[in-house]
């Protein structure tokens, strides 16, 4: 009895942390090399989901490495497209034109993992 | 740019050296010059190792910068493990000779969205080489892209496109990988790597690891197809290629004094060639190592240089084993002019032992070697492997002009065999034998062969004397050889037959004398008899004449008396 209402009460606090969660700002890199058509769908997919989940509390920003070879180094990008989400921790990573809409909401931790 | 370096390639395929003792003596120059090279082997067998010392070389001797690509060890971790090997990287990145960029992947933190490419890969590589004007790449090890990024589909045809891109830039790549079930790569990279693989082994025989190389393709160029062992040290990698050795070392005719008379006089009375390998072979307790000792003794006389390789005594057992038949050796350690190795033979592997009398040969400079013993090797590997790194040490002894006496222990007392069957590289072969006899047991020794030389085919008897090593005449007589006491005994039996010999004869004479005696009295008496008779004869005839006369007188007489009648008338 006492065992299951302390459970409860963790669910509680849980969830309640991932709805401040959902309200941080987040901080959104994507990598791209050109406007190649594959640079574009990522672009735009991207858009989509951020617009759908997001509104208003998110910040993207789109880098050619092309154009700043030397972020390439830095950042560990090695697949392109990479989106490199700073914030909230913790810091992950996308690689992919961004169609797989529930792997990028995974990746987002827009969803939680099955 | 890189189409200049196309053509250039194109008309002759050009080699980059990777500054690794054999390898470029084996690929002919080293690795095909603007190409991928594919190596490949298991865990620890030195993939790293070689990558770095091919990109280490290149910046630091050929002016080639490099760029390293590590998957697996951060930066500071490579400067940190390679400045074991004295390799300075701290200093070469810092000079821009090198750069090393770390590429990390790990898929618990990505997500694959949808289709990608590793343009970013690209760029990365693009932009390092760029910067430094790198001529050589390595990749170590690409494949653990596979680990990270789950699309092997898209992962094969941009690596297919890397090593396209690399060869259209003119770099000369090294693509580490390791060894898959069955397959050269796990990834099956031998498949886009076709100019040159590389395959390194580390297997373990009998406790023992020795580290094998193999060059199983080399588009373009001829290159040695044998398996090689190599060694990884303080001082890198080594290889060590039978074949860069070959035959091709001068004869030369000097010789040289094996510090024992007896035995220069039976090799045709000079001694051994200089620069020529000498087998001693024997069983246990015949006498080997004072060979050895007695030919340092006479070699530091002469004020030459020694070097002994012992790895069944330590040194100071040596010394004072060979004090003891009156060779001192400390005199010589003291001057300089002997240099000790003593290592047990399974303290290292036997490339290391190579390694080490090669390295110790070549900085002490010896004229003469003695290697005491080479059988203790035959535990270190199988046959065939102690044999090559026999021949190897011959060779190498060979081409430096040493004279190295190499002390190898057979069982069996006339098995002519070299314990490791590497009689056939000898110039000059000697056997030592015990052989029991009367409840002793007495040294032989012969040589079987001496190359280049009119040598003694006597079986001689081996002393080790307070005053070094002797060899007797044998003695073969009418029983038999004899050896030892037994041939002293010989001598003394000799001796009392000859003085009985003596007195026989003595006694002859003096029979002969007195028969002599004899005779000679019976010569006197019978011609004292013969002169009496002589003078009988004489006397007799002298009384006839007397009577002649006085008959002749007495008819005178009585002619005159008758004529006193009428005579006196007539007178």
């Amino acid at each position: 009895m006492v065992k299951s209402k302390k459970k409860s009460e963790t669910t509680r606090k849980f969830e309640k942390a991932t709805k401040q969660v959902r309200l941080e700002k987040y901080v959104l890199k994507l990598y791209i090399t050109g406007m190649t058509p594959r640079s574009r769908v990522a672009i735009r997919n991207l858009q989509k989901i951020c617009e759908e989940h997001l509104k208003g509390s998110y910040e993207l920003e789109v880098i050619d490495i092309y154009q700043q070879p030397t972020l390439a180094k830095g950042e560990q990008i090695i697949a392109v497209p990479t989106l490199i989400k700073k914030l909230p921790e913790p810091v992950r990573r996308l690689i992919g034109d961004m169609s797989a809409t529930d792997r990028v909401l995974l990746g987002l931790d827009l969803k939680p993992k099955k | 740019m890189p189409r200049v370096e196309k053509k250039k390639t194109a008309a002759k395929l050009g080699k980059t050296p990777t500054g690794i003792h054999g390898l470029d003596e084996i690929t002919g120059g080293g690795l095909p010059q603007g190409r991928p090279t594919l190596i490949c082997g298991g865990a620890g067998s030195g993939k790293t190792m070689l990558a770095m010392t091919f990109l280490e070389y290149g910046a630091r001797k050929c002016n080639e910068p490099g760029v390293f690509f590590s998957f697996e060890e951060t930066e500071k971790e490579l400067e940190t493990n390679f400045a074991s090997l004295g390799y300075n990287l701290t200093d070469l990145i810092e000079h821009k000779k090198i750069i090393v960029d770390f590429v990390f992947v790990e898929k618990s933190e990505i997500e694959e969205t949808g289709e990608y490419d590793l343009e970013g890969l690209f760029i990365r590589l693009g932009t390092a080489i760029d910067e430094i004007g790198a001529k050589r790449v390595v990749l170590d090890t690409v494949e653990a892209l596979f680990a990270g990024l789950s699309d092997t589909g898209i992962l094969r045809a941009e690596l297919r496109r890397l090593f396209r891109w690399l060869k259209a830039r003119g770099v000369t790549t090294v693509i580490t990988g390791e060894r898959g079930d069955g397959t050269l790569t796990r990834q099956g990279m031998e498949e886009y790597v076709s100019d040159c693989v590389i395959l390194l082994d580390h297997r373990i025989a009998d406790d023992l690891a020795t580290r094998r190389l193999r060059i199983i393709k080399y588009r373009g160029s001829s290159h040695g197809n044998n398996e090689y062992p190599f060694n990884v040290d303080e001082t890198g990698i080594s290889l060590l290629p039978l074949s860069s050795m070959g035959l091709t070392y001068e004869a030369g005719i000097e010789r040289v004094s094996s510090g024992i008379q007896e035995l220069d006089q039976m090799l045709s009375g000079k001694g051994y060639y200089r620069g020529s390998s000498i087998l001693v072979t024997g069983m246990a307790g015949t006498g080997k190592s004072s060979v050895g000792a007695q030919f340092v003794n006479a070699g530091c006389s002469r004020g030459e240089r020694c070097l002994y390789f012992a790895t069944e005594e330590s040194p100071s057992q040596i010394v004072r084993n060979m004090r003891s038949i009156g060779i001192d050796l400390e005199r010589w350690i003291k001057k300089g002019l002997l240099e000790f190795v003593a290592a047990r033979a399974n303290m290292r592997s036997l490339e290391e032992h190579l390694l080490v009398l090669q390295r110790t040969a070549d900085a002490f400079k010896p004229s003469l070697v003695v290697v005491d013993a080479i059988t203790d090797f035959s535990t270190m590997g199988t046959g065939l492997a102690v044999k090559w790194m026999t021949t190897r040490m011959v060779d190498f002894f060979k081409s430096r002009g040493i004279t190295t006496i190499f002390n190898s222990l057979v069982t069996g007392a006339y098995v002519e065999d070299s314990g490791v069957g590497v009689s056939s590289t000898m110039d000059v072969w000697m056997h030592l034998v015990n052989v029991p006899s009367d409840l002793e047991r007495n040294r032989i020794m012969y040589i079987i062969k001496s190359r280049g030389m009119a040598h003694s085919n006597q079986v001689r008897e081996f002393l080790i004397t307070n005053e070094g090593v002797k060899l007797m005449e044998v003695y073969t007589g009418p029983s038999g050889a004899l050896l030892g006491s037994a041939r002293l005994a010989q001598g003394a039996a000799e001796k009392r037959a000859a003085l009985d010999r003596k007195q026989e004869m003595e006694v002859n004479q003096k029979e002969l004398f007195r028969k002599r005696s004899v005779l000679e009295a019976q010569i006197a008496n019978l011609r004292a008899e013969l002169e009496a008779r002589e003078e009988e004869a004489k006397r007799i005839a002298g009384h006839e004449t007397e009577r002649e006369r006085e008959i002749a007188r007495d008819v005178k007489e009585m002619a005159v008396k008758r004529h006193m009648g009428g005579g006196r008338a007539a007178k």
